[in-house]
């Protein structure tokens, strides 16, 4: 075991190099292309063995990794943003042919208008395809949830492909230290690739990915798929003890933090979570029973887990980095889902939505977050989600507007200080 | 004229195994059918067959497949990357030692026109990029067959679609160029109606690593508009006429391998189409009809002008 400084992207593509992945077909994207370019680093060099090739789009790129693992081979793909919701048509295919294999996305914010930071509008627009879903806060966690993944998907209860997201710039360009495990340890963990489910092969004729006409047979497949997906809850458990066996590190489908006797609790995931987990510390100092929930899988959702770890709190705050025009946060919306029939759950279920784009969370603003649940009241009604800005973000709005001849207008958005 | 033949003299010699079993929902006498059946029986049984949506997609319908090769579905758009993967995937395992040679497959695109000229391109044109190694197979109906018959960038002038709004239609784009300014290893156009020059012409690529395209007129009853009895009449006037050029490209080199001693004019191709009876009906769109006609003209003078310096001893007079 080694441990050295890696990005995110890095982090991702040793989890590729340990999982002894066959393929990777690719397609560069900002901010994902660091992954792809230390593959075909290690491909043309040796350390990898197996084919790298450069598709010309995503949507290819991800026919070509479902094709591959649908004729045997260990493979690997990667993206981010635009590029996911390119291959989102081929996302649901893959997935209803249920190839295992690992697709890595470096969330970005959505055009239009186009930008670079992240936001998670990306990886949440393919949650129903399919795929299992699991959402990394640190670079350890990157390469930690590549080999787990591997696990998961090739596993014959599941048997579909899994995403690993990891936030753009924040991790996929942020160096921290990661313990790279042994070769032979990853042996123990992550088998070679034996395919259980019939892949093509001459003495075996099959025929994959077949047009099904009749609707009750259709919702027959549907349904195995949503089986599928659901197995991995299980899975991903006994894959976790074996991990933590062999690695000594512990994953679960969602993270407690300081949950304990909290009355307040946060609900996050990706690695703005570290920013949360901060102010927590710092609300803890002063003696507020504040606690925070990470939701490392998003799919299957661990309906169960968020219940039990939120019921007979006093008021939850989710904060979403993603926004559904029209509807609000996306996960405060399937945490409402996973808590509306369960006993003794919180009165107060608030929903923020902060970090669009990488824009920033600061302190302001979780404390603003704090002081509303705080003053939330359970007859208060339904609310409006909100916006997350600073007065000075505002400001910086305003200027912007000024300067390209508009005329701002106090809109409908509230500042946080 | 036509080409020598190399492998088989006539259509008797055409293997007579068949690995496009009778029993599919797709329309009687369609051409693209015939020419995936004639050219399975030269490709041999051991096909994984990638298929993009279009009316082929039916072929396979849970829980049957009239073939007893392998296939899989992919999209509208990508099933030459689906090719890639299967391909990669496959010289990976060879090259690990973890596949017998012959347990190896050959890898079959089959894709419309509508995925082929239009929203496959992509996929395609990088696959012949890279030099896959790959079999591809247009059924070239010259619509979007399967939705019931729409504009496709594979329409022909004049023809009518039931999207067509404008009288002067675009040309139909010339896929053959297309592909052969890739530099393929090897690419021709064929017709199910020519089951002789269609197996030579697979015959020939088996024995080249590269991708190898095919591009056949699948004659459609329900969208052309005729009696799926006139099918094999129609492909047959298709080529006699000129309008349907057989020809093939070995390393970028293009030969025709049949012109016809006569050519018929394009109009006895045309009438029997319901596509083309505005041409006809209520009077002769004599101007409409001339274009046409003159537009295969030119193909042929161009022809004429850049191949006809080709040895004689490869080329003889067709004896019908």
């Amino acid at each position: 075991m080694v441990k050295k400084l890696l990005t995110g992207n890095a982090a991702a593509a040793w989890g590729a190099r340990l999982a002894r992945v066959d393929y990777v077909p690719a397609f560069p994207i900002t901010p994902q292309t660091e992954i792809i370019e230390t593959l075909a680093d290690w491909f043309s060099g040796g350390t990898m063995q197996g084919k790298f090739v450069t598709l010309d789009s995503e949507h290819s790129m991800l026919t070509a990794a479902g094709a591959a693992a649908a004729t045997g081979v260990r493979t690997f793909t990667a993206t981010s943003s635009q590029g996911l919701i390119y291959a989102l048509e081929v996302m649901y295919s893959v997935a209803g042919w249920r190839v295992p294999f690992v697709l890595v996305n470096v969330s970005r914010g959505l055009s239009a208008p186009i930008t670079l930071g992240p936001d998670h509008n990306d990886v949440l627009a393919a949650r129903d395809t399919g795929f299992v879903q699991l959402h990394a806060e640190t670079c350890q966690e990157v390469l930690d949830s590549v080999l787990m993944a591997y696990r998961i998907a090739e596993d014959p209860r599941v048997s579909v492909p899994v995403l690993v997201n990891l936030d753009g710039f924040f991790l996929s360009f942020t160096r921290e230290p990661v313990e790279i495990p042994e070769e032979s340890q990853v042996g123990e963990f992550l088998p070679a690739f034996e395919p259980v489910q019939p892949v093509f092969r001459a003495s075996n004729p099959v025929a994959q990915g077949v047009a099904v006409l009749e609707a009750s047979v259709y919702s027959y497949f549907r349904y195995q798929l949503h089986r599928a997906v659901n197995n991995a809850l299980a899975v991903h458990a006994e894959v976790a003890a074996d991990f933590e066996r062999i690695f000594g590190r512990r994953y679960g489908t969602v993270e407690p933090f300081r949950l304990d006797d909290a009355e307040v609790v946060l609900v996050m995931a990706g690695s703005f979570t570290t920013k949360a987990k901060a102010a927590v510390e710092r609300w803890r100092s002063q003696g507020r029973k504040v606690g925070l929930l990470r939701l490392r899988m998003i799919r299957p959702l661990p309906a169960a887990e968020i219940a039990a770890a939120l019921t007979g709190r006093q008021a939850v705050g989710v904060i979403d980095q993603n926004l559904s025009p029209g509807l609000g946060g996306i996960l405060y919306q399937e945490l409402a889902g996973a808590l509306a029939m369960t006993q003794n759950r919180p009165p107060i279920l608030r929903s923020f939505i902060g970090g669009l784009g990488g824009k920033d969370i600061s302190q302001t603003e979780f404390d603003h977050v704090l002081e509303v649940l705080d003053s939330a009241r359970p007859d208060d009604g339904t609310r409006e989600p909100e916006l997350l800005l600073t007065r000075s973000e505002w400001e910086q709005i305003r200027n912007r507007l000024v300067l390209a001849g508009k005329s701002p207008v106090e809109s409908e958005t509230r500042s946080a200080s | 004229m036509k080409v020598a033949r190399e492998f088989y003299k006539s259509p008797k010699d055409i293997p007579l195994e068949e690995f496009l079993t009778p029993g599919s929902p797709l329309c009687a006498g369609c051409g693209g059918l015939t020419t995936l059946r004639l050219m399975h029986k030269v490709l041999g049984e051991n096909v994984v067959i990638v298929n993009a949506a279009g009316c082929m997609t039916l072929l396979a319908t849970y829980p049957f497949t009239p073939l007893k090769s392998s296939w899989l579905y992919t999209t509208m758009a990508s099933a030459s990357a689906g090719a890639q993967g299967v391909r990669d995937a496959l010289d990976i395992l060879r090259e690990k030692g973890r596949l017998p040679s012959e347990e190896d497959l050959k890898v079959l695109v089959l894709a419309g026109d509508g995925s082929t000229y239009d929203m496959g391109l992509s996929s395609t044109s990088a696959a012949i990029h890279r030099g896959l190694d790959f079999w591809y197979l247009c059924y070239d109906n010259e619509a979007y067959g399967n939705t019931g018959f729409q504009l496709s960038s594979a329409s022909p002038e004049g023809a009518r679609t039931s999207t067509t709004t404008d009288q002067r239609q675009q040309r139909k784009k010339d896929i053959f160029d297309i592909w052969l300014a890739h530099h393929p290893a090897y690419v021709a156009t064929v017709s199910a109606h020519e089951a002789v020059d269609l197996a030579e012409k697979v015959r020939r690529a088996l024995a080249i690593r590269g991708p190898k395209l095919f591009l056949s007129l699948a004659v459609c009853p329900t969208g052309w508009g005729f009696e799926p009895e006139l099918g094999d009449e129609l492909a047959h006037l298709a080529v006699e006429t000129g309008v349907w050029p057989l020809k093939e490209a070995l390393a970028g080199k293009v030969r025709h391998t049949y012109i016809p001693n006569r050519f018929r004019p394009v109009a006895e191709y045309l009438e029997p189409q319901r596509r083309y009876r505005h041409l006809f009906h209520p009077q002769r769109d004599e101007p409409g009809l001339a274009q046409i006609q003159s537009d295969v003209d030119a193909y042929w003078a161009n022809v004429r002008a850049n191949e006809f310096h080709q040895p004689q001893e490869t080329l003889h007079a067709r004896h019908d």
